[in-house]
Order: structure tokens, then C-alpha cells, then sequence
């Protein structure tokens, strides 16, 4: 069984790499990426699990790495967006306006990832439900939507 | 035009998608002291005794600051020109405490886990008193909320601290008694809006250190970093000399970051132990202790002759300001300003108002600023009207609207010198179907479908107030550098700003490079706030390029040897009129740089003596559930006359967004108070903004009128679009069911209790 006590260093499989720093057993995933490895990408919006600012990636899958412990990651292959590579839905996200001030974007795109990724062949009703994970203040989610169904192969 | 009513893509897009450290809280140190706040338990308090000892004991605290450390001398938050309409009431930290949540002290370690710690273990006597809660009996309280004696107000908005009275005023055009007295039809309702959050999903922040000339350089997530400057100063007691404010890309602000929430706290740790220091507020702390909308009570009485021409209106508000005055002389003035001149028949007006103190959060600048509670009181009581007199609520506005030349006596006496209004309501009326849905339609499963309507109106900038000035050079090899005191805060003005400046220029969008805010570096800007930026700034961009070109012309004239009349340009090169010789604008440039005494860049300011009124009309479709009163919103459509459209894509988005926030308002959202004052809707799963499910589909459209003061024919957009959503959800509900909701949020329980009580 894995034990951590007080602050030790821990190995994660980041964005396709082994990254090693030190964590404490209460470090949220979200800080660990943030203040330890200084990938600012995820975003602390309320830290709550309610606005899914900081989502990533957890073997394929959205989490949000506020509700996810550092030390709960190890052994599974975590994906931010600094480990995206230039991929369809970010470009749809430019293409489209799906965003004004941009926090709420790199979970919005690692969701809209994960999605592409479970359900290639989404209808409007499953990408309406997980959107509804996000929350974006700036828009109505329309161009969100639209640049999902750009992407999608099912679209 | 080549650059302008163009879907030009955001300067910062790419950034954004990638995830890039941009923000505030990405860019920080990481030596950065942590900086948090112990608030008030109680909502009106005074401290007996504070004993910081055993907090000070704990390993890695730095500093721990309370009443007595910090100068006492009073100032405003509010993001505002100087002399600040706002009063000067609040201290850094204070003895007496106003609600809950009011700053007690504040703590700064090396890190969390230290200064949570020490928050813990600091130990506060309250002589607990008496708080005002109730807006509606706070004038001439026996509790006086501001009874110090160096509380002040800088400018004559009738405020009296001795009677909780924020700002007061009453003006009268004409007799309107009188008038409303004739009238045929009359209607006399009080509406109720409550304070709402801004939500911008960053929340407020702010880290600060010193540079090495040892002056306070503060970067924060801010609206207005020339106000931020001027209220450090004020706050900490430093010439404004001493301090720097610097503007990163910002998570959103809807006027929120329009006041300094979160500046001071850092900044004064910072300067007191000379160590950088970040706070980052938790959505928590976003929600208790920050600066949302006000909430009003808005007493409306109108009069209408027998074909339904209003002739008279008469607006009584009362408004809540919370425990400090940030806004609250200004915000109201638009809920009558904003509201009363849409109706262009009227012989007679009053709008009179009284901002009142109260222990709960200060409230503050919100979108649409007063008038979006002005627009939901007036626009309801129109359509009462209408509902009276068995006509159409379209109808009625198309026979009163206001109309393009008119002079407007409610809204400071300005001439409409553009106007779509009654394109905009043929369209929206196009758009949803109006004729075959209004008023209802049953749906045979319980459930009914109707549509409601509204229109509105705002402002573009502060008229003979705000300023904006414009910095622009040409480099080497020609390229452009433009430097802007206005904030892009999601708005995407770095981008629409490039576009009008490549228009003047004529050139590319992306040979304009944009830099902004420092306010060490960027020419002055009142910020970006009251519909401001693309209108008055955008003027700035105008001037400042029209003057540039006379210097390139000059430089043309020198490097090509004739006088400077025989000079034109056309974006690639400089030319004689006369000859066929030219000097392209990279040799120019270029060749400018050796030897040359003609500095090649352009300063001007532009500051508007009107401020022109751009108008949406909004149409709602919404299904109620007759079992449960629940309203879904169907369809909504917005017809926008924000004069020419700069860019169309981010106009289109950014009117999205304000109607998904305005639905939110008409629906969803409420900050709620125990008894005690205490708030209990301070998280997203309490206070609930529309996730993708809430808002339906919104559907935006255009019908562009030409200011011929603006950029371009430009006029606003930010505010205006936040106001109809509800008023014409509200009317859709009475056009369903009879009810009408007079109070926001329009829950299904109060359409619910309104069906059964009507009855």
C-alpha cells in the first residue's frame, strides 16, 4: 500500500513524462502542477470541484485536479494542457470565439479532449451534458458547442 | 474598410488555448509572501481587543497587520476619476467592522499552512452591535454605520453620514404630477433587484513587490490600474510616484475588478516589510467580501394617454450600497438615467433616489452599472401597462419609442444622433416570431409557452469625464507599436483597438503590435469600464493615428525632398502626389533611425462631451410548467444597435455572454443573508450562474446604426446587453400565466405562489 507521510517526493507520469517533486499527502493534484512543477495551465477557479477551471486528464478520462490529490495520480498517465500538441479541438476553440477572457478554456478544452477521446460519435445530447461540467462566464457556451462539433468525427 | 466589421481573430488566442502563463497568480514569484485576511464574524462590530501574539509565535509568519498599524486616513475603492463620487469611508483595516467579513486583520507567512494558522490563533474581543439589514429602514437608523468623524465626500451627491445616506438627489423635467394626473391610463409599481455576483471566473488577485529603486510595483488582475495607483497612494499614505501598477491578461471582470478588492492587503505588506507579496482570493472570499451589483428597490409610476402614448414617468429608487459607498452615488443614477429616456414621447419626468449604508458587502460596479435594474423596473412597468390597456407590449413600444434626432431632456439633454431602435424591434420581432407566439400558446402537456419583450439602452463612456489616451510608433522595418492605457480584460479591445488603428494606418492587424497596461510605461487611461473602451478609447486610437501620419508625412517630405502637401501614404509606402517617387515605409523607417531629429510616434488623448447610447431590444420564449411555476427559457433573441461593429465575432460573443448573465439574473441568481447577516450563497453550488443546460439558445443579430461621434460610426457594447433578459423574461412569464414577478430572481416558487394567489 502506498504510504506518504509529511512531505516526500513522489513520481508522476506527466504530459508523457516522469516528473518527480515533493508533495505533501493533503496536496491537491491542481497544486502540485501548479507551485511544484509550474504548469499553470489548469486553472484554480473555486477549488471546489463546482467550475472545472482546473480540469486535466487522468488516463484519457476529465478530472478535475482540484478534487484529486497529488498522491492519487501516481501510476496513472496525467495529461494537462501544456501536453496537448496543437491538437483539432484547440484551433476549433480559435476558430470558433469559444472563449473572451480565457481562464475557464484549458478545462474546457481538456474536457472537450477527454470527450473527443471516450466518445468520438457524441450526439448533441451527451456533448450538451458534459459541457455542463464547465462553467464560462464570459460567453453563452454556443461557440464551446460549435467548436466540440467541429471536431467531432460523428459531427 | 478593409480592418474594421471584420471576425479578426483575438491577439491572445493562441496563448489562451495553450495555456500559457499569462495571469496574475501564473506570473507571480515564487518567493511571494501569502497574504490572507481574518473577516468579521459579525456583521456590525467593534474590536475591544486584538491579541496578535501567539500568531506572531508561529514559524514562517512575517507580518501581522491590524487597526492600529495601517494609517488612518479614509479612502474609496471605487475605480473611479478624481474627485471620486464615491465617499471616502473605509480604512485598510478599521475598529469598527461593518458585515461580515469586513477585513479584522491581515496575516502574510511564507506559506498557507503558516498564515491559516495564525489566523486561528488570533485572539478578538467584539463589542457586538446592532446591525442594519434592511435596506428599507436604514435612513436616519438609530444605528449610524459611519459615525467617524473623518469620513468624507468629495463631491456634492447629497450624502450624509450621520443619516446612513450615501448619495441623494431628485430632478424634475417638467410637471410630471400634473401630467400623469391627466392621463388615462396610470400604472404604480415597486420592483426589487437583488445585489448580484459578477463571476468572472479568475478571482480577484493581486501580487506586489518592490523594484529596485525600492518603489511599490503592484500587478494585479484589475480593470483600472491608473485608479489602482491613485488608491494605494491614498491607502498606504505614498506619493503616487512611488508606485507602479501593472495589468496582466485578466480571467474576466464585469466591473468587478472596477473596484481595488484586493490591492491593498498586499501592497501594504509589501511596503511594511519589503518583501513581495501575493493575495489570491478564494471563490469564497469572492463571494463575501468583493463588490457585487447593488440592490434596489425601484418605485415606478407612469401615465399614458388613451392610445397609449406615455406622456409621464416618475422613478424612485432606493438603493443598497452595503457597508461602503464604492459606486453607489454613480450606479443608481443610471437606473433612472438609463431607462426613462427609451420613451421618447414623455412630457414629464422626476427621478429621484437615496443610496443607503447597510451591514452587508459593499456593493459595487457590475455590468450595466444601474441601469440594468432601471431597465427590469421600467420595462416591467411598461409592460403592466400594456397588459392593462390589452395591447401588444411591442406595440406599445413601437409607438413610443425614442427616435433618431430627438433631443433626449432624461438623459442629460443629448441629441440621438444614432438609433436603430425600431429596426432592432421589427427584427427581434422577425426573428422569434412574435405574431404567431405572442402572447401563448398551450401546449396540451402541462405546460405553456409565451414570449416577452424589452428594449434598452446605455451609454459609451463617461461623458466629460473619462479620458483615453493613445501612444503609437513606428519601428524599424515599419511595423507599429500601440500603447494602451485601456484593459483588456476578455473583451478582446487589445484586438478590436489593433483593428481600428490598421484601418487609420492602413495597414495589417497583426503589423499593430499592443501593449498594455503599465502604468509606468502606458499613456493615461481611465480604464476600462462604463462602456468605455471601444468609443472612447477607439476615438484616441483615431486621433493619435491621424497624427502620426502627419509625422511620417514629414519624414516622407525630408526623405524625398518636397514639401509635405505633395505627400500622401498608403500604408506600404510614402509618395509624391506629383511624381511617380516613393520611399517605402520600411526604408522610411528605418532610414529614420540614423541621423534623424523627427521622432516617428503620435500621443493624443480623447476625452467625449456625449455619450452616445447604443440599444438592444431582447425577446424571450420561455415553457412554464403549470404544475410548478418552473420557467425554461426556450429561445432568446437579441437585436444590437452598437453602431458600426468593429469586430463582428467578438461583438457577437460578448452579447452572448451578457444575456447568459442576464438570464442568470432573471433566474437563477441571489446573494442571500441569515438574520444575523451572515451569507450563505458564498459557493458556486449556493449561487448558481447558467452552466450550458440554463441558458437555451440565445440568438444575436445587428442593426447598425452610425454615431457620427464614434470610431468609425462605433458606440458601446460591454454593458447594454445584460439588461433586457429580465424584463422580457418576466413579461414572457405574464403573457404565460398572469403572474407578475416584481422580484428578482423568478423562481418557479414565486411564479407558483403567483398563479394560486391570483386566482
Amino acid at each position: 500500500m502506498l504510504q506518504i507521510l509529511n512531505e516526500s517526493l513522489i513520481e508522476l507520469h506527466i504530459n508523457g513524462e516522469i516528473r518527480k517533486a515533493l508533495a505533501r499527502p493533503s496536496d491537491t493534484l491542481l497544486f502540485f502542477l501548479r507551485e511544484r512543477l509550474g504548469l499553470t495551465g489548469a486553472k484554480p477557479g473555486c477549488e471546489n470541484g463546482d467550475c472545472g477551471a482546473c480540469t486535466v486528464l487522468v488516463d484519457g478520462w476529465p478530472v478535475k485536479s482540484c478534487l484529486m490529490l497529488a498522491a492519487e495520480a501516481i501510476g496513472h498517465e496525467v495529461t494537462t494542457i501544456e501536453g496537448l500538441d496543437k491538437v483539432p479541438i484547440q484551433q476549433a476553440f480559435v476558430d470558433k470565439f469559444a472563449f473572451q477572457c480565457g481562464y475557464c478554456t484549458p478545462g474546457f478544452i481538456m474536457n472537450c479532449q477527454g470527450l473527443i477521446n471516450i466518445h468520438p460519435d457524441a450526439s448533441d445530447e451527451v456533448i450538451h451534458e458534459w459541457l455542463q461540467s464547465n462553467i464560462c462566464r464570459c460567453t453563452s457556451y454556443q461557440e464551446i458547442m460549435e467548436a466540440i462539433r467541429s471536431v467531432l468525427p460523428s459531427q | 474598410m478593409s480592418a474594421i466589421d471584420q471576425p479578426v481573430r483575438k491577439k491572445d488566442a493562441m496563448a489562451l488555448v495553450t495555456g500559457k502563463p499569462v495571469y496574475t497568480q501564473d506570473i507571480a514569484p515564487k518567493d511571494c509572501l501569502v497574504v490572507k485576511l481574518l473577516g468579521s464574524p459579525h456583521a456590525h462590530a467593534l474590536i475591544k481587543e486584538i491579541d496578535i501574539g501567539p500568531a506572531l509565535q508561529v514559524p514562517g509568519i512575517e507580518c501581522i497587520l491590524t487597526y492600529k498599524d495601517v494609517p488612518d486616513s479614509r479612502f474609496t475603492l471605487a475605480g473611479q476619476t478624481y474627485p471620486e463620487p464615491s465617499p471616502y469611508d473605509r480604512l485598510i483595516l478599521d475598529q469598527r467592522l461593518r458585515y461580515v467579513g469586513d477585513a479584522v486583520a491581515i496575516v502574510a507567512g511564507e506559506n498557507e499552512k503558516a498564515v491559516e494558522e495564525a489566523l486561528d490563533l488570533i485572539k478578538v474581543q467584539y463589542e457586538v452591535l446592532q446591525p442594519v439589514l434592511d435596506f428599507r429602514r436604514a435612513l436616519d437608523h438609530e444605528v449610524i454605520i459611519h459615525p467617524e468623524e473623518n469620513w468624507k465626500s468629495l463631491a456634492p451627491v447629497g450624502a450624509d453620514n450621520r443619516r446612513n445616506l450615501c448619495a441623494s438627489e431628485e430632478v424634475e423635467y417638467g410637471d410630471v404630477d400634473q401630467v400623469i394626473s391627466e392621463c388615462e391610463w396610470i400604472i404604480e409599481q415597486t420592483y426589487h433587484t437583488k445585489a448580484n455576483q459578477q463571476v468572472m471566473m479568475e478571482t480577484f488577485r493581486t501580487f506586489t513587490h518592490l523594484d529596485t529603486f525600492g518603489r511599490l510595483v503592484c500587478v494585479s488582475s484589475t480593470q483600472v490600474p491608473f485608479h489602482v495607483r491613485r488608491i494605494l497612494a491614498n491607502a498606504i499614505g505614498i506619493p503616487k510616484s512611488q508606485i507602479r501598477v501593472i495589468k496582466p491578461r485578466i480571467g474576466g471582470g464585469f466591473g468587478a475588478k472596477q473596484t481595488a478588492v484586493s490591492e491593498i492587503y498586499p501592497a501594504i505588506v509589501t511596503w511594511k516589510t519589503g518583501k513581495p507579496a501575493m493575495i489570491i482570493y478564494t471563490r469564497r472570499e469572492s463571494f463575501t467580501s468583493s463588490s457585487p451589483r447593488h440592490e434596489m428597490e425601484i418605485r415606478v409610476r407612469l401615465g399614458a394617454d388613451k392610445e397609449g402614448i406615455i406622456r409621464g414617468i416618475d422613478v424612485y429608487t432606493l438603493s443598497n450600497t452595503g457597508a461602503y459607498g464604492e459606486h453607489g452615488p454613480t450606479t443608481v443614477g443610471l437606473s433612472g438615467h438609463k431607462s426613462i429616456p427609451l420613451y421618447g414621447k414623455v412630457e414629464a419626468f422626476r427621478f429621484g433616489y437615496d443610496v443607503v449604508y447597510t451591514n452587508v458587502m459593499s456593493a459595487g460596479a457590475y455590468r450595466g452599472y444601474g441601469a440594468t435594474q432601471g431597465c427590469f423596473a421600467v420595462e416591467s412597468a411598461v409592460n403592466e401597462l400594456a397588459a392593462k390597456m390589452q395591447m401588444d407590449p411591442v406595440r406599445i413600444r413601437e409607438i413610443n419609442m425614442v427616435r433618431q434626432g430627438q433631443v433626449m431632456p432624461a438623459y442629460y439633454g443629448e441629441k440621438l444622433n444614432s438609433c436603430a431602435l425600431d429596426r432592432c424591434m421589427a427584427k427581434a420581432k422577425a426573428m422569434i416570431g412574435w405574431d404567431d407566439k405572442y402572447p401563448c400558446k398551450d401546449m396540451g402537456n402541462g405546460k405553456i409557452r409565451s414570449v416577452g419583450v424589452a428594449m434598452t439602452m446605455q451609454g459609451s463612456g463617461i461623458s466629460g469625464v473619462d479620458t483615453a489616451s493613445v501612444s503609437i510608433k513606428v519601428n524599424d522595418d515599419g511595423f507599429y507599436s500601440m500603447s494602451i492605457g485601456a484593459t483588456d480584460m476578455g473583451t478582446g479591445c487589445d484586438t478590436s483597438l489593433a483593428q481600428i488603428a490598421a484601418e487609420c494606418l492602413d495597414c495589417s492587424v497583426e503589423n499593430i503590435i499592443v501593449s498594455g497596461v503599465d502604468t509606468d510605461a502606458s499613456p493615461y487611461d481611465t480604464g476600462s469600464y462604463a462602456s468605455s473602451t471601444a468609443y472612447v478609447t477607439g476615438n484616441a486610437v483615431v486621433k493619435t493615428c491621424a497624427a502620426l501620419r502627419q509625422r511620417i508625412k514629414a519624414e516622407g517630405s525630408a526623405q524625398l525632398g518636397c514639401p509635405v502637401e505633395d505627400i500622401e501614404i498608403d500604408g506600404e509606402k510614402v509618395y509624391r502626389v506629383d511624381t511617380d517617387e516613393s520611399i517605402s515605409l520600411k526604408d522610411l523607417a528605418n532610414g529614420a533611425m540614423c541621423g534623424n531629429s523627427n521622432a516617428l510616434s503620435a500621443t493624443e488623448s480623447f476625452s467625449s462631451p456625449v455619450s452616445p447610447p447604443p440599444f438592444v431590444v431582447g425577446m424571450a420564449e420561455v415553457e412554464i410548467d403549470k404544475e410548478t411555476g418552473k420557467v425554461d427559457l426556450i429561445d432568446y433573441v437579441a437585436v444590437v444597435d452598437c453602431g458600426t461593429v468593429i469586430n463582428t465575432n467578438l461583438a457577437r460573443v460578448q452579447t452572448e455572454g451578457g444575456i447568459a448573465q442576464g438570464i442568470g439574473m432573471a433566474l437563477y441568481e441571489d446573494i442571500k443573508y441569515t438574520e444575523k447577516g451572515q451569507m450563505v450563497s458564498n459557493s458556486l453550488m449556493q449561487y448558481k450562474i447558467p452552466s450550458r443546460l440554463d441558458v437555451g439558445t440565445i440568438r444575436v443579430a445587428f442593426e447598425s446604426s452610425y454615431e457620427p461621434t464614434g470610431p468609425f460610426g462605433a458606440k458601446s457594447i460591454g454593458e447594454v446587453v445584460i439588461n433586457t433578459p429580465s424584463p422580457a423574461i418576466a413579461n414572457a412569464v405574464y403573457n404565460g400565466v398572469h403572474v407578475n414577478i416584481r422580484e428578482l430572481p423568478i423562481t418557479a416558487e414565486k411564479v407558483y405562489m403567483g398563479m394560486h394567489k391570483e386566482k
